[in-house]
């Protein structure tokens, strides 16, 4: 075809402009769709959670509550408990079990050494290592400091799996995207505690968001002997552990 | 290719753009691809993604639409001020309702028909009471078989307010675990 000077720069220009209005006309239909806005001011909030070891019990109703709030699959566990049983001559290699999670409790097993429990959930780490390696931005970081899945994002990669230096994720066998605690985001939306810090009977965990200052919290984070786990992994952990024993990972 | 060492100008650029219609049919490629690049990623990605992040503010909608299975304490006492009263008397204060009477949001929203059922004590208490070397040391454990012989715990124990209840063993107050 024959093109001149004249014609080739009519073309282009009209291309161009073209282009340009289509993508403002998109823009006027994608703009039906507003964020929604619950009664809930998220730069207000600083979620963590603040867990008392001399005060759990064992008796599994965060796992069976966790369960029942958020449908986790069974066999899996977004929270779970583990018995430490540490013998004075081999004080830094525990023994460590969680039959089912703690889902049933624990059967009474070692008659010697210290024995504890230590429940665990996702720390929502201010710097996760889960957040960094996401490729598809389906893991984040809320402004109010929880860590998330985008279920209709994840790809199921599983490289978050790898990452948490914790082990809180798995991969959900129904929706086969990644899946770990939530820190109940849709009930401290709404002004509510965890599902695990409602079934608390001890109240080994609480809940904590350490934005608010009248939050006990900060007084309990000053007067205690509290640690994260993993401290020099510099996650950023946000679960404090109170009085933790040295042989606890 | 230019074969003329001397052209007329105007005519110079017509043979130029004649031996050059190649490349102008690759740039309105060009152009036509880097548009519907632009098209397809509006209609793809969302218009407020990445506001907080990396990632789709929606998604936290999303998870926060989840609906609720535990009331919380406070929806209970709302109804049942009375077993309120006697728990916030006893060694069970701490405690929230639905950590032994289980989720119950379904039964605060339609508390006629959904009616929830009273746990058996026998096991209830036992999954917190039950001894055990990992429990902390100051939290009162019995070995069940021992203390009741299976009997439930409400035979003798008033569960909101746990100690012996005189009105059910028909004597006076024996103790305070």
């Amino acid at each position: 075809m024959d093109l001149t000077r004249r014609e080739l720069l009519d073309k282009t220009v009209k291309w161009i402009l073209l282009t340009g209005a289509a993508a403002t006309a998109w823009d006027y239909v994608l703009a039906g769709k507003a964020e929604a806005s619950p009664n809930y001011d998220m730069t207000k909030h600083w979620w963590a959670m603040v867990i008392d070891v001399d005060k759990c019990i064992g008796c599994g109703n965060c796992v069976r509550a966790c369960a029942e709030e958020n449908d986790v699959p069974e066999g899996f566990f977004r929270t779970w408990i583990e018995r430490f049983h540490v013998e004075d001559w081999h004080s830094d290699r525990p023994q460590v079990d969680s039959p089912n999670g703690g889902y049933d409790g624990f059967a009474d097993k070692h008659q010697s050494g210290k024995n504890f429990f230590v429940p665990k959930l996702c720390n929502h780490c201010a710097d996760s290592p889960c957040v960094q390696v996401c490729p598809v931005g389906a893991t984040f970081r809320t402004p109010d400091g929880v860590v998330l899945i985008d279920e209709k994002y994840c790809l199921g990669c599983r490289y978050c799996i790898q990452a948490c230096p914790y082990g809180c994720r798995f991969l959900n066998p129904k929706k086969n995207t990644a899946d770990k605690c939530t820190l109940c985001y849709h009930r401290i939306t709404k002004g509510l505690t965890t599902a695990c810090c409602e079934a608390c009977p001890t109240q080994a965990r609480v809940l904590a968001d350490l934005k608010n200052p009248k939050d006990p919290v900060h007084e309990f984070l000053r007067t205690h002997n509290v640690q994260v786990l993993k401290p020099h992994m510099a996650t950023g952990a946000k679960v404090f552990y109170n009085n933790l024993d040295g042989s606890v990972r | 290719m230019h074969r003329k060492v001397n052209c007329i100008p105007s005519r110079c650029m017509k043979e130029f753009f004649h031996s050059t219609e190649h490349l102008v049919r690759v740039a309105i490629l060009l152009l036509l691809g880097i548009g519907a690049f632009l098209l397809i990623r509006r209609a793809v990605v969302p218009a407020d993604f990445g506001k907080y992040g990396h990632f789709r503010p929606a998604a936290m909608d999303d998870v926060s639409a989840r609906p609720i299975t535990f009331a919380g304490r406070e929806v209970c006492e709302a109804c049942h001020s009375d077993h309120a009263e006697v728990k916030a008397k006893g060694k069970h204060a701490g405690l929230g309702c639905e950590a032994c009477h289980g989720p119950l949001a379904r039964h605060a929203e339609d508390p006629a028909s959904i009616v929830p059922k009273l746990p058996d004590t026998a096991v209830l208490c036992a999954r917190c009471h039950e001894a055990n070397s990992a429990k902390p040391k100051g939290f009162p454990q019995v070995v069940t078989a021992e203390h009741s012989a299976g009997l439930p715990c409400n035979t003798c124990h008033q569960p909101h307010s746990p100690q012996i209840d005189k009105e059910k063993i028909g004597g006076e107050k024996i103790g305070g675990e």
